[in-house]
């Protein structure tokens, strides 16, 4: 086996098209699980179980199938039933939606991690209960739980490549395009597995640092 | 000043002419599980008073504060403050007359994501409506009051427990309540910590016509700044009556047996 540094530099065009689609789907997907499993952890803290109990059953199930499934299901049934999106889109919605029935969980540890005198200083000094959430419950609760979802931003991360099975090219995608038509396995596919280290490295770097400026 | 010596206060006719009835809880029980903690208890505070109310733990006390604040909800009885009902009553009027209720906490329960200076403002703006600025200078004010003027702008984990306790009861003094709860206010506190909380409430205790009902096993402070101590066993009042009575010359045996174990 050859290393071919002629193989690199044609491969790399296609490379930086490939990662762009990598760190969109990334950080759309991060920030849609993230909003997504906080509605979720929310919504299964009502009163009423005519709520939790729906949401139970749809994020169990979203939970409990493989994400490749949920792929395809929403890009080859959604439109049967007229609802088309490209296929990025989709892609992004489906890993935002597999992962905020992760993140969920995450978010209701870290609401019950916070002490039960937090919500009777709350009480004393009447305020309302949404102020009590966004002022005094949820900033002390997100603050506990950003190491875990950074854990699932890396997961997510290294799920991506799930979105080739769309048709969507990402690195991996590009690679194996790029591989098929040059018959050059070796290359690509050792870019794109340095670029999925770097990138895990600058976000693990990134989570420390914002980690560190929650700390009190 | 009065001083009540009957198990009832409301019987003392002196209070009658002074401020009126402030608190008053009407055959109330509580029970967790079996276990009945306050039966059938009718008890009243008339306003402006210092009650102490101590007593072995599991007795009953903090049960009461802890109903007065709303924490917990009666099996059975009503609670009246101020002539308004507490309990039962509908949410929307729960949250009007807690309004006159602030309470201190045994572990202080500072907002930890918050400024010194925020966990005071918090309240007044988003509950009374106050304006930043007005909160914020009152908030200074009774700062200066606990004599934390320096710690401002630090979060509460910069602080000791006795600085953070300070800090809590200058938060509850700014919603202005007509009654103070104050939960064993320094059992959490360091030996050395204690005397400084205290001496902050002696201060308020003279200095401000503030309703106090305090849980508290420092029988020097209770004999202190209370009007009235109530000797609390089994969920039940057992003697009431001015600190100088209560101390010195008990008259039921538990009571008895209850401060040589503390005292």
């Amino acid at each position: 086996m050859t290393w071919d540094w002629g193989a690199v530099s044609d491969f790399m065009p296609h490379f930086w098209d490939g990662l762009l689609v990598t760190l969109q789907a990334l950080a759309l997907g991060s920030l849609i699980s993230f909003a997504l499993g906080l509605v979720w952890a929310l919504l299964m803290r009502t009163p009423s179980r005519w709520v939790r109990w729906p949401v139970g059953v749809v994020t169990e199930f979203v939970r409990n199938t493989p994400l490749l499934v949920q792929l395809f299901f929403l890009f080859y049934v959604l439109p049967e039933w007229g609802v088309t999106f490209s296929a990025l889109t989709t892609g992004v919605f489906a890993i935002g939606l597999h992962y905020s029935t992760y993140t969920m969980q995450v978010y209701r540890a870290g609401i019950e991690a916070v002490p039960v005198g937090q919500w009777e200083a709350a009480t004393a000094l009447n305020l309302p209960l949404t102020r009590t959430w966004t002022a005094v419950i949820l900033p002390q609760a997100i603050r506990r739980v950003v190491p875990a979802l950074g854990n699932y931003v890396i997961a997510m991360l290294k799920d991506t490549p799930m979105l080739m099975a769309i048709t969507v090219l990402d690195m991996l995608g590009q690679a194996r395009l790029f591989s098929q038509e040059q018959f050059q396995f070796t290359e690509p596919l050792t870019v794109i597995g340095v670029a999925f280290i770097v990138i895990s490295y600058l976000a693990s770097l990134l989570l420390r640092a914002l980690e560190r400026r929650l700390v009190h | 000043m009065s001083i009540d010596t009957q198990p009832s206060p409301d019987m003392n006719p002196a209070d009658k002419r002074s401020n009126g009835e402030l608190i008053r809880l009407e055959q109330v029980t509580k029970r967790f599980g079996d276990n009945t903690v306050l039966d059938h208890l009718d008890f009243s505070v008339q306003a402006g008073k210092h009650v102490t109310l101590i007593g072995p733990s599991g007795s009953g006390k903090t049960t009461i504060l802890r109903l007065l604040m709303t924490l917990t909800k009666p099996d059975e009885g009503t609670i009246t403050v101020d002539g308004e009902q507490l309990f039962p009553a509908p949410e929307k009027q729960v949250r009007e007359v807690r309004k006159k209720i602030g309470m201190v906490f045994q572990q202080f329960n500072l907002f930890p994501n918050m400024t010194v200076l925020r966990n005071i403002t918090e309240a007044p703006v988003t509950v009374l409506g106050m304006s930043k600025d007005a909160a914020e200078e009152r908030a200074r004010e009774l700062l200066e009051l606990v004599g934390l003027t320096d710690h401002v702008d630090k979060h509460p984990s910069q602080l000791s427990g006795g600085q953070q306790q300070r800090v809590a009861i200058a938060r509850a003094l700014a919603m202005r309540p007509q009654v103070l709860l104050l939960d064993e206010v320094t059992s959490a506190l360091d030996p050395e910590l204690v005397a400084g909380v205290l001496d902050v409430l002696r201060d308020i205790a003279r200095s401000t016509d503030i309703t106090m009902l305090c849980v508290t096993h420092e029988m020097n402070f209770a004999r202190d700044i209370s009007d009235q101590v109530l000797m609390f066993d089994s969920g039940r009042v057992i003697e009431a009556g001015a600190p100088e009575k209560i101390f010195s010359d008990p008259e039921h045996d538990r009571t008895r047996e209850f401060l040589s174990a503390v005292l």
